[in-house]
């Protein structure tokens, strides 16, 4: 139902996606070519191991502030999303409606830039799986980003929350190396960051290995936690 | 008459403010309600009860036969708001946020445009329905906000103070718009700082002053509990004093009596502003216009 709406807003966007995908290219050019140049990880090239993890980090960020970011200014400063509240609408579709435009933002950026990769390297093998990875990623973190925009109390609050979580998350969730060079302790923290498993996902299905189906396991478990958790704030945001 | 909001010892608390205490209300079916209150009396806390926005901290508050706290979607349905900031949505045009607004109300295809364009030339709007709202004036954006407001046809509007800031013209203009819904058949909640707001559209006013009720009832039966004559002196030429007498003759009487120092002397009727300075000891809306 709120899709649509949200939909013709996402017409006035259009610019928005160039600046997204600066963020992911200048990564691909400075690590992938500038760094990584002649390393390998794991028997591939550096290139072809980063580019999934600079996809999921793409994904992630892009989906998170599409659907937090509106919302937030939505609702701390422009306040029309009061009306909303004060609208029939099930929070069902409150929740759902703001976070498919995270998704199909999130997913715009990624084919995007999927595009651009092709003038850099040989495209990784792009399977149903890789899609069904992305999606869920979108999900999730457009659920996260809508939850922290219905708790987030200032402006301050949201930005804290992108440079302490998000931030570090996308240098760390395995991003930009292998999770594999790590030390066991570290390694369980970053168990923790649901776009590890994103990347390990990708990078899996990227690269032809077996599909890691225990991460999507959890993935899907976070996507919806924190679908969850985004209906206890709403009824807490009407207090 | 039926009641169209019920509240029995409504209280709303923020911490240890206590933004509400002990409101018991009624306002019947048709009427134009008017909630008069100097700035943080507690009128928008009590919309925002009114409306679902806030949960009261205790007592029962009933909006269109519906408990507000156990089936705020049903008194969703029936009630505009307009609230008394700007809550439209700054990155859609004036068109854009009524079709929102009515896709938020499950209005659909042919009947939305059509009730847009109706409602956009009932607040006179039309040359604008395209204009971005950060290119309206405030008055337009008030225009914009009650019509969008009324896009599912509530039955109860309830408008925290809809003419601040706007001019003369404007402000009649909403007036007339106000009495037009009302005669249409809609029930008014309003709030507003302006005394002669009141007293052109309220059928019926209550008073609040620091979350507490403390007046409640017509103009002139409040007019005649302060007394129906106004009686200004003003002493030393420095401040103004206000007595007030059940009428004219009390009033001479008292005036005849006067030491002859005094000298500026005003004899009128009184009015709900009277009401208002002597019930709650300070002037409202003085300097605003
Ligand atoms: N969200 C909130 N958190 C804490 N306190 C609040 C909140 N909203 C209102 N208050 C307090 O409640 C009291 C009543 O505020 P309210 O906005 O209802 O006043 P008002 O009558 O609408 O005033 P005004 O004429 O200025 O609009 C004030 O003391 C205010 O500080
Ligand atoms: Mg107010």
């Amino acid at each position: 139902m709120l899709w649509v709406d949200l939909r013709f807003l996402s017409r006035n966007w259009l610019k928005t996606l160039a600046t997204t995908l600066v963020a992911p290219v200048l990564y691909l050019l400075a690590f992938g070519y500038g760094l990584g140049r002649g390393v390998t990880v794991e028997g591939y090239s550096y290139l072809e191991f980063v580019i999934p993890g600079i996809i999921a980090l793409t994904a992630m960020t892009t989906s998170f502030n599409a659907a937090g970011m509106k919302l937030h200014v939505d609702r701390l400063f422009y306040k029309c999303f009061d009306e909303a509240l004060m609208s029939p609408v099930s929070p069902f579709a409150l929740i759902f409606g703001k976070t498919l435009i995270g998704v199909v933002r999130g997913l715009l950026s990624t084919a995007a830039l999927l595009v651009a990769c092709f003038a850099f390297s040989p495209l990784p093998a792009i399977s149903g799986l890789f899609w069904l990875t992305l999606v869920v990623t979108c999900f999730a973190f457009s659920f996260l980003g809508v939850l922290v925009a219905l708790i987030a109390k200032s402006h301050q609050d949201m930005s804290v929350f992108m440079s302490l979580v998000i931030l570090p998350m996308s240098f760390l969730s395995g991003t930009f190396f292998s999770l594999n060079q790590l030390p066991t302790a570290l390694r369980i923290v970053l168990s923790f960051s649901p776009l590890t498993h994103t990347s390990v996902c990708l990078r899996a299905s990227a690269l032809g290995q077996p599909f890691p189906w225990g991460s999507m396991a959890v993935l899907l478990g976070f996507g919806a936690a924190f679908f969850g958790l985004c209906f206890v704030a709403l009824r807490r945001a009407s207090l | 008459m039926p009641e169209v909001i019920v509240t029995k010892n409504l209280t709303k608390k923020y911490k240890e403010i206590c933004a509400v205490e002990d409101l018991t209300l009624q306002v019947g079916s048709g009427e134009i309600f008017g909630f008069l209150g100097p700035n943080g009396a507690g009128k928008t806390t009590t919309i925002r009860v009114l409306t679902t926005l806030a949960k009261q901290t205790s007592g029962s508050v009933w909006v269109a036969g519906y408990d507000v706290k156990k089936e705020p979607e049903k008194v969703k349905k029936v009630i505009g708001v307009v609230q008394q900031h700007l809550t439209l949505d700054l990155d859609l045009n004036v068109k854009e946020n009524m079709a929102l607004h009515a896709r938020l109300h499950h209005i659909r295809g042919v009947e939305r445009k059509q009730r847009i364009n109706e409602l956009i030339d009932y607040v006179g709007l039309t040359k604008q329905s395209e204009k971005m709202i950060t290119d309206l004036s405030g008055g337009m954006k008030k225009a914009t906000m009650i019509a969008r407001a009324l896009i599912h046809r509530p039955r109860l509007l309830f408008l925290d103070e809809p003419t601040v800031g706007l001019d003369v013209q404007m402000r009649r203009r909403i007036w007339d718009l106000i009495r037009r819904l009302n005669g249409d058949g809609t029930t008014i909640f309003l709030t507003t700082h302006y005394i002669e707001e009141a007293e052109a559209l309220c059928s019926r006013v209550g008073i609040v002053n620091e979350g507490r009720l403390i007046a409640l009832g017509k103009p002139a039966e409040l007019r005649q509990k302060v007394g129906l004559v106004a009686v200004e002196t003003l002493i030393d030429s420095k401040f103004t004093r206000y007595q007030y007498f059940p009428d004219r003759n009390a009033a001479t009487e008292y005036v005849q009596n006067l030491p002859s120092e005094i000298k500026t002397i005003i004899i009128r009727d009184s009015n709900l502003e009277d009401v208002f300075v002597e019930l709650t000891g300070k002037k409202v809306g003085g300097d605003e216009r």
